[in-house]
């Protein structure tokens, strides 16, 4: 295979892009190997979106380098979309017409040769688990069931880079964890996967690396269980209490350089090392810590 | 370093693939669109036959069913071309997210754009022989020339289409259509030779009536059924070709500017 980019699906190198006064995202860096599944995690507004935009050219960066597959884009996007596959975050289903309809039309879409249509309607169908409902129109599917058509829509061509953006918003935990079995077993056939997603369980059990994204730039890139121990250390301290009470252990171990983060009802207490100030729950750092600690704590 | 392959514009396979979704999609409402199309023109066809051709009899040298009858399938493919051009392709990018999921394919603006034009496009090339065949129920006489008649409702319907969608490019809400309605396209659908014929009206507004695209599909549809004027037809078979042409290329802009951010 001769490619620019020999070790990477998407290389994306201090991409900007600006609309209007608004910079949504503000010089990205990212890399997705070959192979591997990269999550891109932030909070709403950081930026994702229009990141994964960029990378199907339905968002022209102003500055940057992007390469899918190692096309250049935006000149060879649609050789690259071509070899891509591509969830959205908004259900984007034909409702009128039947789950086996959806993924004809899609088979043209993303060219499938005619000899192989059948056969891979057949296998989306059975990844699906949907042979039983091909002749159900989409109208009468369970959110489930249309999230899963929507996925294995983008497969139909057996695509060598999926992206997914934000694939289980909005979804019962059952049906998540059912999506995260689907997702895992793409990895598990070697398909590079790039996957926006504020969920921080998602990341941390798909992952393979993380970037962690606020206000359209990388605050931090690494897996899951590095980021965990470089920025929230390996024990949170939990404190519970009136809110006054919380204010003040805030205060107190802000003093001592430890970081704090609120957590709804509770304060959790990083970086303390094991030094026991204060009376509270001791509990293993995750994810959520690192990402609420980088990506701040206001709501924006 | 291999020369990679790269995609070129308008390929048959993209244009294929916007037009099996939109004939897989017409599979289930089929029965409304056609039942609009074809029956609008017959009560305009039955209301303006009967009710004025009580009153009149001949009209620019026409018995007055036949002037109507070719009259009205310009306007059918006009009201077939444009109007499910604007809804469609709004609802399509603004509610139904439609377009993100086929640019996400290997599908340009520009293919999608024209796909979308040509499917409305043949949809009237056949609506627009609906008055026709009813006119001759009425006693319009057949001709050879009517077999032209889905061609140059093809033409005029791509052009309509594309403008259409060009409209739906432009507009911000779904609202605002109604100024393009009342302040272009109900003019249009009045001047343009369909109900009565142009040379009654002052000088201005028959120069703005040879403006009128619907004008020039009128005369061209009204000649094939009642014979060929050489240059004459030649002159409205070329305006209605730039204006599809130019509608597509406005189409495809502005779809551009509302798709790629």
């Amino acid at each position: 295979m001769v490619r620019n980019s020999k070790s990477s699906a998407i290389k994306l190198r201090g991409i900007v892009k600006r609309f209007g006064s608004i910079t949504a995202v503000d010089g990205l860096d990212l890399d997705v190997p070959y192979g591997t599944c990269v999550g891109l995690l932030g909070p709403n507004g950081a930026g994702k979106s229009t990141t994964m935009k960029a990378l199907t050219a339905q968002v022209i960066t102003d500055k940057g380098k992007i390469e899918v597959l190692g096309y250049k884009l935006p000149e060879d996007s649609k050789q690259a979309r071509a070899e891509m596959g591509v969830v959205p975050q908004l259900d984007n289903l034909d409702t009128s017409l039947t789950v086996e309809q959806n993924l004809l039309v899609f088979s043209y879409l993303y060219r499938v040769p005619a000899s192989q249509r059948k056969a891979a309607i057949n296998r989306a169908l059975k990844i699906a688990n949907l042979t039983a409902r091909r002749h159900s129109k989409v109208d009468k599917l369970s959110g489930g069931m249309r999230r899963r058509l929507l996925i294995v829509r983008a497969l139909l061509h057996e695509p060598r880079l999926v992206l997914l953006d934000e694939p289980t918003v909005g979804l019962d935990p059952q049906v998540r964890q059912e999506l995260w079995a689907l997702i895992d077993r793409l990895r598990s056939e070697g398909v590079s996967i790039l996957m926006s997603t504020h969920y921080i369980e998602e990341a941390e059990r798909l992952c393979d690396s993380v970037t962690i994204m606020s206000h359209g730039k990388a605050v931090a890139i690494g897996s899951p269980k590095e980021l965990i121990r470089k920025h929230a250390g390996t024990e949170a301290i939990e404190v519970y209490g009136a809110p006054a009470r919380l204010t003040e252990v805030e205060a107190a171990a802000r003093k001592r350089g430890w970081s704090t983060r609120r957590t709804g009802t509770s304060i959790s207490i990083l970086h303390s090392k094991g030094k026991v100030a204060f009376e509270g729950e001791s509990r293993a750092t995750n994810l959520e810590d690192v990402f609420v600690l980088l990506t701040g704590e206001e709501i924006s | 370093m291999a020369a990679k392959q790269r995609l070129g514009r308008l390929e048959p396979s993209a244009l294929l693939a916007v037009l099996v979704r939109e004939v897989v999609n017409f599979s289930s409402f089929w029965r409304s669109s056609t039942f609009s199309s074809t029956v609008d023109p017959t009560i305009y066809l039955l209301a303006f036959g009967f009710g004025f051709g009580s009153l009149v009899s001949q009209v620019a040298g026409y018995n007055y069913i036949e002037f109507i009858g070719t009259g009205i399938v310009a306007t059918t493919v006009m009201f077939a071309g444009v109007f499910p051009a604007m809804y469609s392709v709004f609802v399509k990018y603004q509610f139904q997210h439609t377009y993100d999921a086929i640019l996400a394919a290997p599908v340009d603006t520009e293919e999608l754009v024209t796909g979308e034009a040509i499917w409305i496009a043949t949809r009237v090339g056949i609506y627009g022989c609906v008055p026709v065949l009813v006119a001759m129920i009425f006693g319009l006489d057949p001709s050879w020339g009517m077999l032209l008649i889905p061609l140059i409702a093809w033409l005029a319907g791509s052009g309509w289409a594309a403008f259409g969608i060009f409209i739906a490019g432009r507009a911000k809400t779904i609202e605002s259509f109604a100024y393009w309605q009342s302040a272009l396209l109900t003019p249009l659908f009045l001047v343009a030779g369909t109900f009565f014929p142009l040379d009654q009206l002052p000088t201005w507004a028959q120069v703005l009536g040879n403006l009128n695209p619907l004008f020039h599909c009128v005369e061209l549809v009204r000649h094939a059924v009642f014979g060929f004027r050489g240059w004459v037809d030649l002159g409205h078979l070329a305006f209605l070709i730039v204006f599809a042409f130019i509608s597509w290329r406005l189409a495809i802009r502005y779809m551009e500017r509302k798709l790629i951010l």
